[in-house]
């Protein structure tokens, strides 16, 4: 169980100013982290931080017994995506580009290993089928099986279920879920509280302005937060 | 039939009829390539934009070589570097720099991408007639500025070194084009996970603007500054309403595009139509031909 992410105090912001401030957490190898937060509470920068695409404004962000490149982004899709004429094979593969250096084309390894993610993932059938024609949840794993290709032992998820319908959520989850059961470190940023509480094994939950919490599961649905959190939610789908 | 061969082959006994063909087939291949990438990424218009500015360029180039001679009274080494490379010194690095610039309003949000390509491509294409309204020596004013925006005769005067120049440019395009293609693919696809993964998006990027720049400007000989956005456009947007993988699209759309170019240019010959148009015509036709299949396609 070794430390793979220590997180210390750290500001994150844009161009100088702050969105979130305080941030501490670890992440340990085998770790299923859900991280909460409302639209505008720096999730999305506490992810950029994470892949390294923008340096935190100060603490300290460290990558410990793995190395930054090495985790497998699942990124939200874009409308660019949805219509896009590639075939289910040419995506995977394209999560082994960073992995092998650079070659004008893929080379026998980066072929296998993008059939052998997609047979663990229940997709083989599909490799030449065409991405827009598939269902979303298809897509999704599609996008996973990229991501996978690309990871070394951490897999960070962006809100990975939006827009499926229930089925394929639980799909998904179950799918994840299984993954983090084999050994792979899951970071998940999600706003759906239930499938926090009922997967992950750690919380991370940001305000705007500062962290609310971070701690193990069990914590935060016994914590005053979690339980109104929880209790927030089901109002508005009661509403619903 | 065998009269219209004969005409053919009677006009393909002049060098400039071929030059024009091999031009002509080079341009095509290599704005069929770069258009799959535009069109996916929604940059269909940076092409447009950037022709107009190319247009503006040559206003400038020829209003600054006209000038420059007058004041020097004919001597002016600027002015004869200038005529002998086309304006090209002038034309090249202003198109590029107007790629970089729309690159990087694309990603500031002040100004959004659309509105900033048309800023600058309406904004360039009005100084440029001014510019040749005002300053231009030539007697055909208007003659000069239809045959910039259609293209209707520069094809065919090329001259052998700038069909060398033209045959080197695609080369180089070829080449780019083979060596990062899966890099260029993970970067159209997903721009975010792409940089996640440790590819350099903003240079990729900055590459695919470079190149169309230069396409852009080799290919306002061929059709003219008003119809290239065409030749990017028409044949990759046919491939893709047939082909379902990101390879089946490019290679389709680059032998549509070389196909219409070869038909549009033998075809402006046989009829006397302007190349360019004649041209576009061929790609709309193949595109609405592949739409039909498509439409049966699914239909089975």
């Amino acid at each position: 169980m070794g430390k793979q992410i220590e997180c210390k105090n750290c500001t994150l912001g844009y161009e100088g100013v702050p969105v979130t401030e305080g941030i501490s957490f670890t992440v340990n190898s085998g770790d299923y982290l859900c991280i909460l937060g409302e639209n505008g509470s720096g999730k999305s920068t506490l992810i950029k931080a994470l892949l390294g695409l923008r340096p935190v404004m100060s603490g300290e962000l460290q990558w410990i017994e793995s190395k930054q490149g090495e985790i497998g982004y699942l990124p939200q899709q874009t409308v660019v995506q949805r219509d896009f004429p590639a075939s289910v094979k040419e995506i995977v593969r394209s999560g082994c580009l960073a992995k092998f250096g650079f070659h004008p084309f893929y080379r026998r390894e980066e072929k296998e290993l993008a059939d052998k993610t997609m047979e663990q993932l229940g997709i083989k059938d599909l490799e030449d089928h065409c991405y827009r024609e598939l269902s979303g949840g298809q897509q999704q794993r599609v996008l996973l099986a990229r991501a996978l290709c690309a990871a070394g032992r951490i897999l960070l998820l962006d809100e990975p279920v939006t827009g499926l319908d229930p089925k394929a959520q639980n799909d998904l989850y179950e799918l994840i879920s299984k993954l983090n059961k084999e050994g792979l470190t899951i970071i998940m940023v999600s706003h759906d509280i239930h499938a926090a509480v009922r997967y992950a094994t750690h919380v991370l939950h940001i305000g705007s302005k500062k962290q609310l919490f971070y701690g193990t599961k069990e914590d935060y649905v016994g914590s005053r937060l979690g339980q109104s959190f929880i209790m927030s939610e089901e109002e508005e789908e009661d509403h619903e | 039939m065998s009269e219209l061969v004969e005409t053919l082959q009677y006009y393909f006994t002049f060098p400039f009829v071929k030059y024009a063909m091999i031009v002509g087939l080079l341009i095509a291949l290599c704005s069929s390539l770069l258009g799959v990438t535009l069109v996916l990424k929604r940059f269909s218009f940076i092409g447009d934009g950037l022709s107009h500015v190319a247009f503006g360029a040559m206003a400038v180039s020829t209003v600054l070589s006209v000038s420059l001679k007058q004041m020097s009274g004919g001597e002016s080494r600027f002015a004869k570097l200038l005529e002998d490379t086309n304006g090209m010194i002038i034309i090249i690095p202003l198109t590029l720099l107007a790629a970089v610039l729309l690159l990087r309003t694309g990603q500031n949000t002040k100004i959004k991408g659309d509105a900033a390509i048309a800023m600058i491509s309406v904004g360039a294409l009005a100084i440029g007639y001014m510019l040749i309204n005002l300053f231009s020596a030539s007697a055909n004013v208007s003659g000069d500025v239809c045959s910039t925006l259609f293209g209707s005769t520069s094809i065919l005067t090329l001259t052998v070194e700038e069909v060398w120049l033209c045959a080197a440019m695609a080369v180089i395009v070829l080449a780019v084009f083979i060596i990062f293609y899966n890099r260029i693919f993970s970067v159209t696809f997903d721009e975010s996970f792409a940089k996640a993964s440790g590819i350099k998006s903003d240079s990729y990027n900055l590459l695919i603007a470079v190149i169309t720049a230069l396409i852009i400007v080799l290919a306002m000989n061929l059709v003219g500054s008003l119809l290239i956005s065409a030749l990017i456009i028409f044949p990759s947007l046919s491939a893709m309403r047939v082909f379902k993988s990101f390879k089946g699209v490019i290679l389709c759309s680059s032998v549509i595009s070389v196909v219409c170019a070869g038909i549009g240019i033998i075809a402006s010959i046989l009829f006397s139509t302007p190349v360019g148009s004649t041209i576009v015509t061929a790609d709309i036709a193949v595109f609405f031909i592949f739409c039909g299949v498509a439409a049966i396609c699914r239909r089975n």
